[in-house]
């Protein structure tokens, strides 16, 4: 019984937290995220060269055959660095792939990706947050996709698009390449100014059915609920972290604001529900790849409370900072906007809950 | 991160389920008195009856109990090893076997004593304070002294070879059934706030003391207020130096909110509220099904989650031999305001039937909501209040400065 990481977990941990603080300070955050494309293709193969497209990939393709929870720990540090571009999708596609390619497609791909060659992302959801496998809309007919998909993470930057539909056998997912004919990307602006996403159509796109495990829809949304998760553990640290150090320098009424009760009381409220929501987002991790039976539960309970608690992180963070935590120019905003993002894409926490009250068989 | 136990663990386990099934038999968990509700909630079997006498003994031989006290005093003295206590924890348990028992005197006063206590009052108190022989109560807070103890103003003076101790204490769990009081008394008046006091072990049987008890908001009577009218206390009652209590007292502050924030208990509450849901019918149909009661039990089932899992990083960190931190300090805070959680959903669960008095003939079956309900709001209060856990979670935990213009 050891609920804890191991030595090497730490160490890429690590690895990742320097390598961000050295190229992913909230200044380079701010000129990506101020770009057109929000991707640095340079700060993306950094990560690429540190192992992070590659971590889940088995070594045969390339990758570092690592588990969900080391994907996970990734995510954290991301979160924590409010580091733009296109982790989330690749990820997603990377899960997908894994999961539900067949030898060949994780032939053909996987070692790209890992390599940080070719960028892959992953289009689920649908109109009116349509999340669940079974009320996707999209169609897939004698090879052919036809479908609307308005959240697909940097769809312009990727090379390959892993795709949620329905072919004759029920939901699944397809492969489809760059440049294939009947591909309409359009741009959208999003509150999250760190993670693009934009609306894709597709209109009779050749596509490839993923040959693997029919499995692998749900497990991808699993994955990312849990990335997700990850994410807001991350940020919502980054924002508890910045707060104590501010109201530890803030002077007003001839004290440090640090020393008066209900700015303390309200860090410590904060404090104690971050803490345990970290052992909550490692169980689904693990669980993902050790307790099969409990992962979906898990992904879904993880995602809605991480997520609500990062919404409430921020929020409390900003308050406390006071009028500077309001402005454009002070950081903390970064992470309110990734709260946004978090707290939506792949459905919001109430639909998460009414999924997890549905496993329960209740 | 791994979640099962090795084989050297799995043999362990073997070994405890053995002595249990030798030892302990189902027959034996039925006969002798009926279970306290508060200890039975949390799996926990206190009973002090001579079969359990019996069986304790030969746990506390073979090293199951009581680990952390040294064996010529009473206990199991074994290496600290935190997933083999945790073994014997789940394994008792699930044999609702007698464990250690529950409570101030062994979980409180017996560390204290093995740290601070002469020889002689480790051999006159230790051996039958872990046997339940010796009931123990806490003689703290005073009406004047509650979040701030240590402007207590019980009083000792020394009297030839006896302390003569006057004042009030309040709160006393259990003073009406225990045999012995550890107290916190000023004894040095001259002396800084916190020098000035003494910790002494006082027999319940002493003329002047006069126990009453304190009937709480619930309508019962668990705690009691003391009153000390010239109590005459052998000297060698003292544990540790003059003035030096408020140190000796530290230790066993820490046991009492690591008592309060475990999730066993939480675990069992929500698991039955579960089943209220389901039992029960809103306008037709199954509480469960309501949309709303159906997110926020998924909403407090994540709560509960978090607490257990972050259960087992404190269970690795001590057995890493790593300072658990904030996970540690968070718990009681966290574990309290879970619940009111659970209580505050059972209640909307029940909606109309809330109403009833626990115990009264139209009460819905799980009654003990009701009466969770309020005593929620108890052990917010008890054993430190959800404020002061706030400025230690802050201080200790966040590195943030004390409270300004506070008289410490």
């Amino acid at each position: 019984m050891d609920f804890g990481l191991s030595s090497d977990q730490l160490m890429l941990k690590d690895t990742i937290k320097r390598f961000l603080d050295e190229q992913c300070p909230t200044t380079r955050v701010r000129a990506i995220m101020e770009s057109d494309s929000g991707h640095d293709p340079k700060l993306w193969n950094g990560l690429a060269e540190l192992g992070i497209t590659g971590l889940i990939i088995p070594t045969a393709q390339g990758g570092s055959g690592l588990e969900l929870l080391d994907l996970a720990l990734a995510a954290e540090e991301l979160g924590y660095a409010a580091c733009p571009g296109p982790f989330l999708g690749s990820s997603l596609a990377t899960v997908a792939l894994v999961e539900g390619g067949d030898a060949a497609q994780r032939e053909q791909w996987l070692p790209k990706i890992a390599a940080g060659k070719a960028l892959a992302t992953i289009a689920i959801g649908e109109e009116d947050s349509r999340w669940d496998p079974a009320m996707l809309t999209a169609k897939v007919v004698d090879g052919k996709l036809s479908g609307a998909k308005p959240l697909v993470p940097y769809a312009s930057s990727a090379d390959v698009f892993i795709v949620a539909a329905h072919g004759d056998d029920g939901p699944g997912l397809w492969l489809v390449e760059r440049g294939a004919p009947g591909i309409e990307i359009n741009t959208l602006k999003l509150i999250d100014m760190t993670r693009h996403v934009e609306s894709v159509t597709f209109r009779n796109t050749p596509a490839t059915a993923l040959g693997g495990a029919k499995t692998a829809l749900q497990r991808t949304i699993d994955a990312g609920c849990i990335l997700i998760a990850a994410d807001a553990y991350g940020g919502s640290r980054r924002c508890l972290s910045m707060t104590v150090d501010y109201a530890m320098q803030r002077e007003q009424f001839g004290q440090k604001i640090a020393a008066f009760q209900a700015v303390k009381h309200q860090l410590a409220n904060l404090a104690s529900e971050i803490e345990p929501s970290l052992s909550l987002y490692w169980y689904a991790a693990h669980a993902f790849d050790h307790i099969r039976d409990q992962s979906e539960r898990h992904a879904a309970i993880a995602k809605a409370h991480l997520s609500d608690l990062f919404d409430r992180a921020t929020r409390d963070c900003t308050e406390l900072h006071g009028g500077i935590g309001f402005t454009w120019e002070f950081d903390l905003h970064l992470w309110f906007r990734r709260a946004v993002f978090d707290r939506g894409f792949l459905g919001e926490a109430n639909y998460h809950r009414e999924r997890a009250a549905k496993l329960a068989g209740w | 991160m791994d979640l099962s136990y090795s084989a050297e663990y799995e043999e362990f386990r073997n070994q405890v389920r053995q002595f249990l099934h030798e030892n302990w038999r189902p027959e034996d968990a039925d006969a002798g008195p009926p279970p306290d509700s508060q200890a039975a909630l949390m799996g926990a079997v206190i009973r002090t009856d001579e079969r359990a006498t019996q069986f304790r003994l030969k746990a506390i031989e073979r090293g199951y109990l009581y680990r952390h006290v040294p064996k010529r005093y009473g206990g199991g003295e074994q290496p600290p090893n935190a997933l083999k206590a945790q073994i014997i924890a789940d394994e008792f348990r699930k044999a609702k076997a007698p464990g250690e028992m529950i409570g101030q005197g062994a979980s409180m006063l017996v560390p204290t004593l093995v740290e601070h206590g002469t020889e002689e009052q480790k051999q006159f108190f230790v051996r039958d304070t872990l046997l339940g022989k010796i009931m123990w109560c806490q003689g703290y807070s005073e009406p004047g002294s509650g979040s701030d103890l240590a402007s207590l103003r019980t009083r000792g003076v020394l009297d030839g070879d006896h302390w003569v101790i006057n004042g009030q204490k309040i709160w006393t769990s259990n003073a009406d059934t225990s045999h012995w009081m550890f107290c916190l008394v000023r004894t040095e008046p001259d002396a800084p706030k916190h020098d000035g006091i003494s910790y002494i072990l006082i027999d319940m049987k002493t003329p002047g003391l006069d126990v009453r008890p304190l009937r709480q908001m619930t309508g019962d009577a668990d705690f009691n207020e003391v009153f000390f009218d010239n109590v005459r206390v052998p000297a060698q009652n003292i544990v540790g130096k003059r003035g030096q209590g408020w140190i000796v007292s530290r230790s066993t502050l820490k046991h009492e909110r690591a008592l309060i924030g475990g999730s066993l208990m939480h675990r069992r509450t929500f698991d039955g509220l579960a089943m209220l849901a389901q039992a029960v019918n809103l306008r037709g149909e199954p509480a469960i099904k309501n949309p709303a009661i159906r997110n926020r039990m998924v909403e407090v089932e994540s709560k509960l989650l978090a607490l257990e899992y972050n259960q087992y990083r404190l269970l690795t960190m001590g057995a890493r031999g790593e300072d658990p931190g904030l996970a540690g300090m968070v718990t009681k805070l966290y574990g309290t305001q879970l619940s009111y959680d659970i209580a505050r959903l059972a209640m909307d669960v029940l909606a109309d039937r809330g109403l009833m008095a626990p115990g009264e003939g139209s009460a819905p079956a799980m009654g003990m909501f009701l009466t969770a309900y309020m005593w929620s709001l108890g052990v917010l209060i008890a054993g430190g209040t959800a404020n002061i856990q706030r400025n230690v979670i802050g201080e200790r935990g966040l590195g943030l400065p004390r409270d300004a213009a506070t008289k410490r």
